[in-house]
C-alpha cells in the first residue's frame, strides 16, 4: 500500500513536471511570433476602452466632495468627478487651461478675470456659466468656511465674484494674490454644479455631488469605499492629460483595505488592478508578479522640524542652524525608508514650481554642526549631552503617525542629534492632540508636512502673520519677501523671490526639512496611463486595462 | 421559574447600564475630542478654533459632564442614541446598516466553532489511541494563543492569494463569508474544545460510565448516551462567553478581510472618537451578551435535573 502511494506520488509530480515544461515550449513559440508580427507587440501599446479599475485604498475615503476633504484617499475619488477652471502640468508646472479657456489679471493681482470654455456642462445636464462659478466661490467663503478648509484658505481676502456675462467673471481680492491661479487648479477650488452648492456639506460628502468631471458617482459607502462610472460626451480634458473625449474605463471600483499584506496579496493574485501605499518590502512581490509601483513626491512643504525660535534652546540661532549639518538626511532614506523617498533638498520639495535647491547648505558635517556649538559656549556634558550654564541642550518634537514611517525615520534623526550632543525628545500625539497642542503654541519643534503645488505655502506656513508655526516676531527681511512673493506676476522673478524665502528660512533654521513625502501606487502588468497631476493625487482619466 | 427570571433580567439591566456608564466615563476622560479630529481633515493639526466651538456648542459638549451624561442617557432609554458626530448620520441607520453583514458572519463562526470544538473534543475522547489523542489534546491551546489577524492572513495567503479559491475582501455572497468566519472561529473552537474536552474525560472516569461500559456498551454508545450530555453543561456555559468572543473578534477580522460590518464600524468610531456611534455600540453589544447568557441559565435546568431542584427549592 504504501510503496503504491509513493509510486502514485511520483507519478502526479512527473505529470506536473511535464504540463509545467510544455506550458514553458509554449510560451516561447507565442514570443517568438509576437517579435515576428510587430503589429500584435504594438497593440498592446494602443488604448482601449472599457473595464472595471479595482483600486484598494489605505485608508477610508471622508468623503466624495472635491471642495471639503484634504486626505489624499479621498481626493483619488473626488478629483475625477470634478474638473477645475485651470489645470496644472505636473512637469512643468504651468498652469494650463481647462474649464477656463483664457484668463488675464490686473497690474497688481488683485482681480483675476476668467473666460470659461462654452458648450460645458454637467453632469445633470446644466449648463456650465460665470453665476455657477460665483456661486462656487460664495459658498465656499460663506457656507463652508472651516469645513473647506483649503478652499477657504486659497480665497483668502475674497471680496466677491462679478459675472460680467454668461461665460466671464473676475474674482476680486483686498490684497494681491498670485497663489490664486495655481490654486484654481486644485481639487478644493473644483466647480459643482448649482444643485450642489445648495446641497448640505453632509450630503455633499457622502455623494452627492455633481461636477463637470469624466466619472460620475455610482456608489458611495462610508468606510467601504466608493464606486464611479464614466460620463458619456465628455469633451473638455485640459492639455495636461493624454487624451480627449470620454475617458476610457467604464467603472473605477474603490475599496479600503486596510492591511497592508491584504493590498499587495490582492494585486499579485489579479483581485486589484492597482493599490495605494504599497510598502517598500512589498516592491519586490509586486515586481515579480509583473507589476510595477509608482512614486512621486508630493510637492509642498517636505517633513520639518518646525522649530518654535520663542523657547529655550531653540531661541539660540546657533542651536538652530546646529541640527542642518547634524542630519544625515541621506542616511533616514537609505536606512529607514527606501529608494522610492527622496532626502530634502530645500524646504521646499522638489517637485513644487519655484524649488531652488539648498543642499549646499543642507550637507552633512557632524563637525561643523559642533565647531557651531562649541562656539556658542554649548559643552559636552557627562552624559554626553550639551549644557550651557546649567542648562542641558534638549528639546522636544511633537509629532502623529500619519505617515507610517514618521517614528522610524524620528527616532533615528534622535541617533543622529545625540551625536552633535543634541538631546531630541519624540512625542507622539494623536492627530486631534496634535491639533490642540499646536493652537495652544505649547511645543518646542512641530513634525509636519503639507502638500502643495505651489510656493506660496512658505508664505502660510511661515509668514509672522499666518499659521507661524515658529512663533517668530515678524522682521523686516522674511516678511517683505513672502508678501512680495504674493504680489509678483512675472513667474520668473517671483522663482527668485521663493528662492530667497528658501533660503532664509533653511539659513535661519526655522524649520528643519528632513526627506519628501511619496506615494507609492502598486500597478498591475495590464494598467496604463495611470498618472500623477501636479500635487502628486492620482488621475485616472487616461488609465486603461490591456486585455490579457 | 418565574421569580428566577425576573431576577436574572433586573441583574440584565444593571449590567447594561453599567457598561454603558463604563464606556461614557472612559470616552470622556480621553485628552482629545471628536471635533477637533473632525475638523483636522488635512491632518496638519490645522484646526479653525471658532467653528470648532461652534460644533461643540451643537453636540452639547459644552455642558457639564453630568448634565451631559443625563441627557444622553434619557434619551438611550428612549432608544435614541443621537447621530454620528463624524458624519452627521443617525446611529440607529448606521447600526442597522452593518448590523446584518455582522450577524451573517458570527452566525456562520458561531456555527464553525460549535461543530470544531465538539468534533475536536468527542474526537480526543473517541479515539483508543495514546498518541492521536494527546496530539489531539495539544490543538487546543495552539489555537488559543495564536493571533486572530495572522490566522486570518495565513488562510488568505493560501486559500485566496496563492490558490484563488475565496475572495479576499468584500461582502459578497457566501464565499466571501467562508475565511473570515473559519478566522473568527478557529480561537473561539479551541476554546470550546478545551471546556469540553476537559469535562468529557472526567466525566469518562464516573462510576456511572464504568457500569455502563461493563454492561457491554461500546466506547460510542457509552460516549453518545452517557457521557455527552453530562459533560455538555460546562461548555453550555462559555457559549455565553463566546458572543462577546464574536463580536470581539469581528473588530479585527472585518479590519484584515476589509468587510463591511459592525466590528470595522466600532474600530473607525473609536479613532474618530465618535461618541454617540460607540454608545450605541456598547448598549446592543450588552444587550446581546446579556440576553445570550439569560437564555444560557434558562437552558441549564433542562439539560441537568439537579439545577433543576436546586433552582425551584430557591424559588419555593
Amino acid at each position: 500500500m504504501k510503496r503504491l502511494r509513493t509510486s502514485l506520488a511520483l507519478a502526479l509530480t512527473a505529470a506536473f513536471a511535464l504540463s509545467a515544461c510544455n506550458d514553458g515550449s509554449s510560451a516561447n513559440d507565442t514570443t517568438a511570433e509576437q517579435t515576428a508580427q510587430p503589429s500584435a507587440g504594438a497593440e498592446t501599446n494602443e488604448p482601449v476602452a472599457g473595464g472595471d479599475l479595482r483600486f484598494a485604498l489605505v485608508a477610508a475615503p471622508t468623503g466624495v466632495d472635491p471642495q471639503q476633504v484634504g486626505s489624499n484617499v479621498s481626493i483619488y475619488i473626488a478629483r475625477s468627478i470634478a474638473d477645475s477652471l485651470t489645470d496644472q502640468d505636473p512637469t512643468t508646472g504651468e498652469i494650463v487651461p481647462w474649464l477656463a479657456e483664457k484668463w488675464e489679471t490686473n497690474e497688481d493681482l488683485t482681480e483675476f478675470t476668467f473666460t470659461l470654455k462654452p458648450g460645458i456642462t454637467f453632469s445633470d445636464g446644466s449648463p456650465l456659466t460665470a453665476q455657477v462659478v460665483k456661486e462656487n466661490f460664495d459658498s465656499i467663503v460663506e457656507d463652508l468656511g472651516a469645513l473647506a478648509p483649503l478652499g477657504s484658505g486659497y480665497l483668502s481676502g475674497y471680496e466677491g465674484t462679478t459675472v460680467t456675462d454668461e461665460l466671464t467673471f473676475t474674482v476680486a481680492f483686498d490684497a494681491p494674490n498670485a497663489q490664486f491661479l495655481q490654486a484654481t487648479a486644485t481639487q478644493a477650488l473644483a466647480i459643482v454644479s448649482s444643485d450642489t452648492v445648495k446641497t448640505s456639506p453632509e450630503e455633499r460628502l457622502q455623494g452627492q455631488v455633481i461636477g463637470t468631471g469624466p466619472f460620475v458617482v455610482e456608489s458611495y459607502t462610508q468606510d467601504q469605499g466608493a464606486v464611479l462610472a464614466k460620463r458619456e460626451g465628455y469633451d473638455w480634458a485640459s492639455p495636461a492629460f493624454e487624451h480627449s473625449g470620454d475617458a476610457y474605463l467604464d467603472k473605477i471600483t474603490f475599496t479600503v483595505v486596510p492591511e497592508s499584506g491584504v493590498r499587495t496579496g490582492g494585486l499579485v493574485s489579479g483581485q486589484f488592478d492597482a493599490i495605494s501605499d504599497a510598502l517598500p518590502q512589498d516592491i519586490t512581490q509586486i515586481e515579480g508578479a509583473g507589476g510595477k509601483v509608482l512614486t512621486r513626491s508630493n510637492p509642498g512643504l517636505p517633513f520639518v522640524l518646525h522649530l518654535n525660535v520663542a523657547r529655550e534652546p531653540l531661541n539660540d540661532p546657533a542651536v538652530r542652524k546646529a541640527l542642518n549639518p547634524g542630519i544625515n538626511r541621506q542616511e533616514l532614506v537609505d536606512t529607514v525608508l527606501s529608494d522610492q523617498f527622496n532626502p530634502a533638498t530645500s524646504i521646499l520639495a522638489a517637485t513644487t514650481p519655484g524649488h531652488a535647491d539648498q543642499s549646499g547648505l543642507l550637507a552633512f558635517d557632524p563637525d561643523a554642526a559642533k565647531k557651531i556649538l562649541e562656539e556658542a559656549g554649548w559643552v559636552t556634558g557627562g552624559d554626553g549631552i550639551r549644557e550651557k550654564d546649567g542648562k542641558k541642550l534638549s528639546f522636544s518634537v511633537v509629532y502623529a503617525q500619519l505617515f507610517s514611517g514618521n517614528q522610524a525615520v524620528l527616532e533615528l534623526t534622535q541617533q543622529q542629534l545625540r551625536a552633535i550632543g543634541v538631546d531630541l525628545q519624540l512625542k507622539q500625539a494623536t492627530p486631534a492632540e496634535q491639533a490642540e497642542i499646536l493652537a495652544s503654541g505649547d511645543y518646542e519643534a512641530y513634525y509636519y508636512n503639507s502638500t502643495r503645488a505651489e510656493g506660496d505655502v512658505l508664505r502660510t506656513s511661515f509668514h509672522a502673520g499666518l499659521r507661524n508655526i515658529a512663533q517668530r516676531e515678524a522682521d523686516d527681511v522674511l516678511e517683505p519677501v513672502l508678501e512680495a512673493s504674493l504680489a509678483e506676476a512675472d513667474s520668473a522673478k517671483r522663482n527668485e523671490l521663493l528662492g530667497q524665502a528658501q533660503e532664509l528660512i533653511i539659513e535661519n533654521a526655522y524649520a528643519i526639512p528632513l526627506f519628501e513625502l511619496s506615494q507609492s501606487i502598486g500597478v498591475a502588468g495590464n494598467v496604463h496611463g495611470l498618472g500623477f497631476e501636479a500635487s502628486s493625487r492620482l488621475k485616472f482619466y487616461d488609465t486603461w486595462i490591456a486585455e490579457q | 421559574m418565574l421569580r428566577y427570571v425576573t431576577k436574572r433580567v433586573a441583574q440584565a439591566i444593571i449590567v447594561v447600564w453599567a457598561a454603558y456608564t463604563l464606556t461614557f466615563v472612559i470616552l470622556y476622560l480621553l485628552p482629545s475630542d471628536p471635533v477637533s479630529i473632525m475638523l483636522n481633515q488635512s491632518q496638519d493639526g490645522h484646526v479653525d478654533e471658532a467653528l470648532a466651538e461652534r460644533l461643540r456648542a451643537e453636540y452639547g459638549f459644552d455642558q457639564s459632564t453630568l448634565t451631559q451624561y443625563a441627557n444622553l442617557l434619557g434619551r438611550a432609554i428612549q432608544g435614541d442614541f443621537g447621530t454620528s458626530i463624524a458624519n452627521g448620520a443617525r446611529v440607529s441607520d448606521l447600526i442597522a446598516q452593518v448590523f446584518p453583514e455582522t450577524l451573517k458572519l458570527a452566525g456562520l463562526a458561531f456555527l464553525f466553532t460549535i461543530l470544531g470544538g465538539t468534533a475536536l473534543a468527542v474526537a480526543s475522547i473517541a479515539t483508543a489511541n495514546k498518541r492521536l489523542q494527546q496530539f489531539l489534546l495539544a490543538l487546543p491551546p495552539l489555537g488559543v494563543s495564536v493571533p486572530g489577524f495572522w490566522i486570518g492572513l495565513i488562510l488568505l495567503q493560501v486559500f485566496s492569494f496563492t490558490f484563488p479559491v475565496f475572495p479576499a475582501i468584500g461582502n459578497d455572497g457566501f464565499k466571501s463569508l467562508v475565511l473570515p468566519a473559519l478566522t473568527l472561529a478557529i480561537p473561539l473552537s479551541a476554546m470550546v474544545a478545551q471546556v469540553l474536552a476537559d469535562s468529557l474525560h472526567s466525566t469518562w472516569r464516573e462510576p456511572y460510565v464504568e457500569t455502563a461500559r461493563a454492561k457491554g456498551l461500546t466506547r460510542w454508545q457509552a460516549i453518545t448516551r452517557h457521557t455527552f450530555k453530562n459533560a455538555a453543561v460546562p461548555a453550555l456555559t462559555i457559549t455565553g462567553m463566546l458572543v462577546g468572543g464574536l463580536f470581539a473578534g469581528s473588530v479585527v477580522v472585518e479590519t484584515v478581510f476589509s468587510r463591511a460590518g459592525f466590528g470595522r464600524l466600532v474600530q473607525t468610531s473609536v479613532q474618530a472618537q465618535d461618541i454617540p456611534v460607540i454608545q450605541g455600540f456598547v448598549v446592543l453589544a450588552a444587550v446581546i451578551f446579556v440576553a445570550v447568557n439569560l437564555l444560557v441559565d434558562v437552558l441549564y435546568p433542562l439539560l441537568d435535573p439537579r439545577i433543576r431542584s436546586a433552582n425551584l427549592a430557591l424559588a419555593a
